[in-house]
């Protein structure tokens, strides 16, 4: 059998043998945290324990922390429950914030995909409504790192409150949310090989969401139901570790770097996302004209290499991504473009693969890429 | 990697009491309708996916991402396949508190400008009820029917209580806190026969008693994995695609389960609750009777040793995992202090921290000190003959040393009618 490589880390990230003892070692314990009795309360200690190490990991306090299912459910709590009327949101951001509420505004983006301030400032000076803005911290298809200290900047100047998707950015790349003033920002636990279905939200003290999951008073009112007591526990072991992750990332930039070396000189004309900008150390999203997306995929996954061509998250739809299309990249450059996205097991020899298997797709490609050129 | 797998539950042979030496001093687990430990089975079938099968289900691009889509899809069957379901009807959620406010939010927000009515019974989960009320602020009329005396609603005021205006009708199948079970198949027939979506939150009930979504005519159906020895964080929601239920989501986004619930879908989670409802499935009649023994030798032990002690709920309709019990002439707080070797719940998990009385067992009319000194014991599939007879023992002993101190309990063998008594203001 083939060796299988796996380079889709911002699909989801595989799981360090001490996060699944910890969680495996969770599932066996009984005890629903809102007991009283001793069960109850070491479950309760086990959350408490855990939302220490993930507030930590994000500069903030304990009580900012709330838990939740993931990512989606994050930006669906801070978008509906913040209470705003008007939502502007950059138009590359996740689709659960495009979609949380049914008339998002969208900010134009550059060709890089970094949100254009002097348009949002034009947008929140054109209408008085109070606003909430959502613009993520790094973009999951391309790695683009967004200037959120100077969206803020904005947003204060005409009263608007900030969330930030901080999902893909969590132990890759350093940040303390209380000093990026945001006022909400979502976390996920699984993309940074942490178990899915956890994630947070960070509510900075003094504001309070209006619940979206209603019952039993739990996460300070704001998000029943028993808590996913094994997830958080693991969410809490990689938070701990996630400072760590931030030296082993310097690493995998390098891996990344090679990879795209190696990209350039096999096919100079190959088109690197947002590589104008600071972006993800392990995110490198490309396109050759005239080399699909597809192709390109299959045969990478014949080869044993697991990339994406685009968003995993739009659930087996065929669409180009809204991502590339709102930085302006030609239908036909932005259906070519995969996304390669690098994590602690990746090594060099990983790296090296791709780059044969692509390279020998590229030739056996050679003659639609040249009347690609030609045309 | 090999793990050991083991709950914190104390093992099945030994006393039950005993430990070892240094092991910790760990009380007697008998609140499995709070939650319950993952089987240790249901771990093992997870664990896979935890490890080499890790990928995010919605990875359309490679292996990764159609293994852990395949395991999610077993799952769904498996889930399924205990409430004679189609798979297509199952959506995975984080729990049933969510499928709850999914259910509810989401029918009555899709139906509301047509039909905004919705029936509910004052003894529903918190996070039903409060659904409910969140509702009423949203413009929906919401009729809450009160229970009868053994926990079990009324058909003939559900009857009387449907309008032309009444979209939903959400009653429980079993109650949490004392286990009755409503009688679904006739709440079923009632809906249908007047065109009203039938939700039912079976967190407590699957994998207890056996449910039949076209038999009992049940159009949506919460499910909980914590509470059927399978993992915290994953629930499911039966919505019916014949005659379809049209809802809202509550969470927007990749527009996964058929836009209903968008998020990745947790693999092992999923995978989790799959094989939790299997085994139940499985082993659903054995451990049914297993339990009632197990049950009645509790109740027995108890009812033989002391007088005065109630039995809240019906005791036929009832799972046979659950018994709850008021204790006269002792007080809550003390009784609970009393009996700390037994981790039992004096109320719904989600209120116990509160000190006010069970507004379940109110609604059944039980007197407020009663409701006080009511205990809720959950029994399950680690609880062991020796446990029970250990709690029954505590209990016992527990209840006749507070008695022995309450000059109401001396009062009462004297032949005074507490109730008489004008007791003076201070």
């Amino acid at each position: 059998m083939t060796r299988q490589i796996y380079m889709d880390y911002n699909a989801t990230a595989p799981m360090p043998p001490r996060v699944i003892e910890a969680v495996a070692s969770s599932l066996g314990q009984v005890g629903n945290p809102s007991s009283v009795h001793r069960f109850g309360r070491l479950a309760r200690r086990a959350i408490e324990g855990a939302r220490e190490a993930v507030a930590q990991a994000v500069g903030a306090k304990p009580a900012e922390i709330l838990f939740t299912s993931g990512g989606s459910e994050a930006n669906n709590l801070a978008l509906k429950g913040a209470g705003r009327a008007r939502i502007l949101a950059s138009a590359v951001e996740h689709d659960s914030v495009l979609a949380a509420v049914s008339a998002v505004e969208r900010i134009p983006v550059d060709r890089d995909g970094i949100v254009d301030l002097t348009a949002l400032d034009r947008m929140l000076n054109t209408d008085p409504t109070p606003a909430l803005l959502s613009v993520m911290l790094a973009n999951n298809e391309t790695g683009a790192i967004q200037p959120i200290a100077e969206v803020v900047r904005v947003a204060r100047a005409h009263g608007a409150l900030v969330h930030c998707d901080a999902v893909q950015g969590l132990g890759r790349m350093a940040f303390d949310l209380p000093a990026l003033d945001v006022d909400f920002a979502s976390l996920s636990a699984h993309k940074l090989g942490g178990p899915m279905g956890t994630g947070a939200l960070y509510v900075r003290d003094g504001m309070v969401l209006q619940a979206q999951i209603a019952g039993g008073g739990q996460e300070r009112s704001q998000r029943a139901g028993t808590p996913n007591l094994s997830g958080i526990v693991g969410f809490g072991v990689v938070a701990q570790q996630s400072r760590d992750d931030l030296q082993a990332m310097e690493r995998v930039r390098e891996l990344r770097d090679r990879l795209e070396t190696g990209l350039k000189r096999l096919q100079p004309s190959v088109r690197i996302f947002a590589d104008n900008v600071a972006r993800l150390p392990n995110t490198s999203c490309f396109a050759v004209a005239g080399l699909d997306s597809e192709t390109q995929v299959i045969a990478l996954d014949l080869a044993g290499i697991a990339v994406s061509a685009g968003s995993a998250c739009s659930s087996g739809r065929v669409q180009s991504s809204h991502v590339l299309r709102a930085m302006g990249a030609d239908p036909t450059l932005s259906g070519s473009a995969i996304r390669v996205s690098l994590g602690w097991q990746n090594e060099e020899r990983d790296i090296d693969e791709f780059l044969t298997a692509w390279g020998s797709l590229l030739v056996r490609h050679a003659k639609s890429l040249q009347t690609e050129t030609a045309a | 990697m090999s793990l050991e797998l083991k709950t914190n539950i104390p093992e099945k042979n030994g006393s039950g009491v005993a430990r070892g030496s240094n092991a910790p001093k760990m009380p007697i687990y008998l609140d499995y309708q709070a939650t319950t430990p993952c089987d240790p089975r249901v771990v093992e079938a997870m664990l896979p996916y935890f490890t080499e099968k890790f990928g995010n289900p919605h990875s359309r691009n490679h292996q990764y991402g159609w293994e852990a889509e395949e395991g999610v899809e077993k799952a769904r069957a498996q889930v399924a396949a205990i409430i004679g379901a189609d798979e297509r009807e199952v959506i995975f959620t984080s729990g049933a508190t969510e499928s709850n406010n999914l259910a509810i939010k989401g029918v009555m927000r899709f139906h509301k400008d047509k039909r905004n009515h919705m029936i509910t019974t004052v003894t529903e989960h918190k996070c039903v009820l409060d659904s409910a009320r969140h509702m009423e602020m949203e413009g929906v009329e919401v009729t809450y029917l009160p229970v009868q005396q053994n926990g079990l609603v009324d058909l003939e005021k559900l009857k009387a209580a449907i309008t032309p205006k009444t979209a939903l009708v959400s009653i429980m199948a079993v109650n949490n806190e004392i286990g009755v079970i409503q009688p679904l198949a006739e709440i079923g027939k009632i809906c249908r026969e007047h065109g009203v979506y039938f939700h039912t939150d079976a967190a407590q009930a699957v994998g207890k008693i056996p449910l039949d979504v076209n038999a009992m005519n049940i159009d949506l159906l919460s499910i909980s994995g914590h509470k059927i020895y399978g993992p915290k964080g994953i629930g499911a929601l039966f919505v019916r695609r014949k005659p379809r239920v049209r809802l809202e989501a509550l969470i927007h986004g990749g527009g996964q389960e058929r836009g209903f619930r968008s998020g990745t879908l947790p693999t092992p989670l999923c995978v989790g609750l799959g094989e939790a409802c299997a085994i139940a499935q499985r082993e659903m009649g054995a451990e049914a009777e297993r339990l009632r023994f197990l049950r009645n030798r509790l109740l027995e032990g108890i009812t033989k040793a002391l007088p005065e002690v109630y039995v809240n709920g019906d005791l036929e309709q009832r799972i046979p995992g659950n018994i709850n019990i008021s204790f006269a002439y002792v007080e809550g707080e003390g009784l609970m202090m009393g009996i700390k070797n037994l981790s039992v719940s004096s109320g719904s998990a989600c209120t116990s921290a509160s000190l006010e009385p069970s507004y379940v067992l109110r609604a059944l009319g039980v007197e407020e000190e009663l409701a006080h000194t009511s205990i809720r014991f959950g029994l399950g599939r680690f609880t062991t003959e020796q446990e029970v007879d250990y709690a029954v023992e505590h209990v016992v002993s527990a209840v006749k040393r507070l008695r022995e101190l309450s000059p109401l309990w001396e009062m009462a063998q004297e032949g005074i009618d507490i109730k008489s008594i004008e007791w003076s203001g201070h």
